[in-house]
């Protein structure tokens, strides 16, 4: 009743309010107050472990998620609509930006395809060294993934090995290419340059390397038994809700689908060597981090199986200074580090397609978070989110 | 009972993972692949074909080898280079010919795509090693490539 009579004074903003809130402090409205409730909470832009620019709206009751919407388009530069200005030699760059950590790859997709329509012979060499620098843009992928896994669940020192051994393959590439990550070294017709004399014996130096190095990978943290508490069981997908995503690459090869490029559709180099397809069964984030793993040993036993013999000839075909495709539809796929990225032109018959369409891993990949995060704390999205290994501008485009 | 064979697994595992950190922290100085940088400016030399901007080499004449014949300007994915050209008189033959005035590189532009320099059938152009491109002044990144004054190297057409 004292605050009552002090709010008879007028002006008194403060002790009105002070006032409404003691009139509604019954006893049920006490209890409502720590009743749980869902809120809605923004992860990213600028998180750490998304990895780029993703915006997640979590809702969560406590610390259980009850529903993740991601918000897209903060990197969206309109890839697609700028190749349909560009000539072909032009739009190989620009899939450089797209897939950042498997650029070698992307360009090889568009290379393909151009190549595919002008039915172009391309020599074994180029093929040769296609697949391997491909395949080593998978390894240094998957090296700054592990990095990157470990130091989201709280493991700091693996991202210094990680990055150690990825720096070994960036020289290779800046040394043979000129670039470290958006390389650019495919053209229409073969390769810009011709290998640098220094590259067979860098890369045979970096197998050895790493060879002993994977082992120590397992030792520090796959065999880590609070990293497994944190992994395993966590965002298990099963085999149908992997298929009916549209899920590809790693992640749906964890849940015991097998849709390697590499194996039903050989490109390049690849049906020439022998390497199994890397499959679990269990689908959750351990899954798909063994996976990786195991990639790692198939990727390094492609590059032994190549190094040795690149055959001599000729690295690059000549083509017209104006590639003009014939009128029709031209699609390509390969499979990147992170799942199967096509490339779809549609021409006309003129210098640039009339319509160029991407179909990027990471979008799909990144469509079953809601399904499979659902129930799980925020600590389990980080790890998945991590073994997603998204690349948010292969999702923006 | 699992508790406690859990925390035996736990700190086993940990030490094992440790071992491998321990061991790069008594031999951090072997393979280390840290490159103290500005301190080894002396010492520190990129890779021949290493990408770092645009140049037009010139001999001790002051020539260059571009006829302006424009491919890398129409490869060029954002329009980063600009040539600016004028025709003159050729002294041997008293033709009109076609020569640059100014080879414009707007290397904030530049997204290093190398095609300008794969395109170019004179070998007009090739790679600076040169990195430390910052500045304070943006105006400062668009460059004129060839030297004042300078010509056409005789004996080079396209």
């Amino acid at each position: 009743m004292a605050l009552r009579e002090k709010n008879n004074k007028p002006n008194s903003l403060k002790t009105n309010n002070l006032e409404l809130g003691t009139q509604n402090m019954k006893p049920e409205t006490i209890n409502s107050n720590f009743k749980s409730e869902e809120y809605q909470i923004n992860m990213g832009p600028q998180h750490p472990a998304t990895h780029g620019v993703l915006n997640l709206l979590l809702t969560i009751d406590g610390e259980t998620i009850k529903k993740v919407e991601p918000d897209l388009g903060y990197i969206h530069r309109s890839i697609e609509k700028m190749c349909e200005r560009d000539s072909y030699q032009q739009i190989v760059h620009l899939t450089d930006r797209m897939d950042y950590l498997s650029s070698n790859i992307n360009n090889e997709a568009v290379c393909l395809a151009v190549e595919n329509a002008l039915e172009l012979e391309i020599p074994e060499r180029v093929k040769v060294i296609r697949t391997i620098i491909g395949e080593l843009t998978r390894i240094s992928s998957h090296c700054l993934w592990w990095g990157v896994m470990g130091m989201d669940v709280g493991a700091l020192s693996t991202f210094f090995y990680g990055f150690r051994d990825r720096e070994m393959l960036n020289d290779i590439f800046e040394e043979t290419c000129g670039a470290r990550l958006t390389m650019n070294y495919n053209v229409p017709g073969g390769l810009m340059l011709d290998i640098h004399p220094n590259f067979v014996k860098r890369v045979k130096k970096f197998v050895t390397h790493f060879k002993t190095k994977i082992p120590e990978y397992d030792r520090l943290l796959t065999e880590n038994v609070i990293f497994q508490k944190r992994t395993k069981g966590v965002g298990v997908l099963s085999k149908e809700d992997a298929i009916s995503f549209g899920v590809s690459g790693p992640v749906a090869r964890a849940s015991g689908y097998s849709c390697d490029v590499r194996k039903y559709h050989p490109y390049s180099a690849l049906d020439k060597v022998t390497f199994n397809e890397s499959l679990k069964t269990e689908g959750d984030t351990f899954a798909r981090y063994q996976v990786r793993i195991q990639e790692l040993w198939e990727s390094l036993s492609i590059v032994e199986q190549l190094i040795d013999n690149i055959p001599e000839g000729e690295y690059r075909v000549k083509t017209n200074a104006v590639i003009k495709l014939p009128k029709g539809e031209f699609f390509q796929k390969v499979e990147t580090a992170r799942g199967e990225f096509c490339v779809y032109i549609i021409s006309t018959g003129t210098k640039s397609p009339y319509r160029l369409k991407f179909r990027s891993p990471g979008f799909s990949n990144l469509s079953v978070l809601n399904h499979i995060a659902v129930g799980g704390k925020i600590g389990d999205l980080v790890a998945i989110l991590a073994t997603l290994d998204l690349v948010i501008p292969d999702i923006d485009r | 009972m699992s508790y406690f064979s859990d925390i035996y697994k736990g700190i086993k595992t940990l030490l094992t993972g440790m071992s491998v950190t321990g061991k790069y922290f008594l031999t951090s100085r072997k393979g280390a692949i840290t490159q103290q940088y500005p301190d080894n400016r002396a010492t520190l030399k990129m890779f021949d074909r290493f990408r770092g901007e645009v140049i037009m080499p010139h001999n001790e004449n002051n020539e260059h080898r571009c006829t302006g014949c424009q491919k890398c300007e129409i490869i060029c994915p954002n329009g980063t280079i600009e040539i600016i050209w004028d025709r003159g008189i050729d002294e041997e033959t008293g033709k009109k010919k076609k020569k640059i005035d100014q080879f414009v590189y707007h290397l904030s532009m530049c997204t290093m795509c190398a095609l300008c320099i794969d395109v170019c059938p004179t070998d007009a152009i090739i790679w600076g090693q040169n990195f430390e491109n910052s500045v304070y002044d943006r105006t400062k990144l668009t460059r004129v490539l060839n030297e004042p004054e300078s010509k056409l190297m005789p004996g080079v057409e396209d």
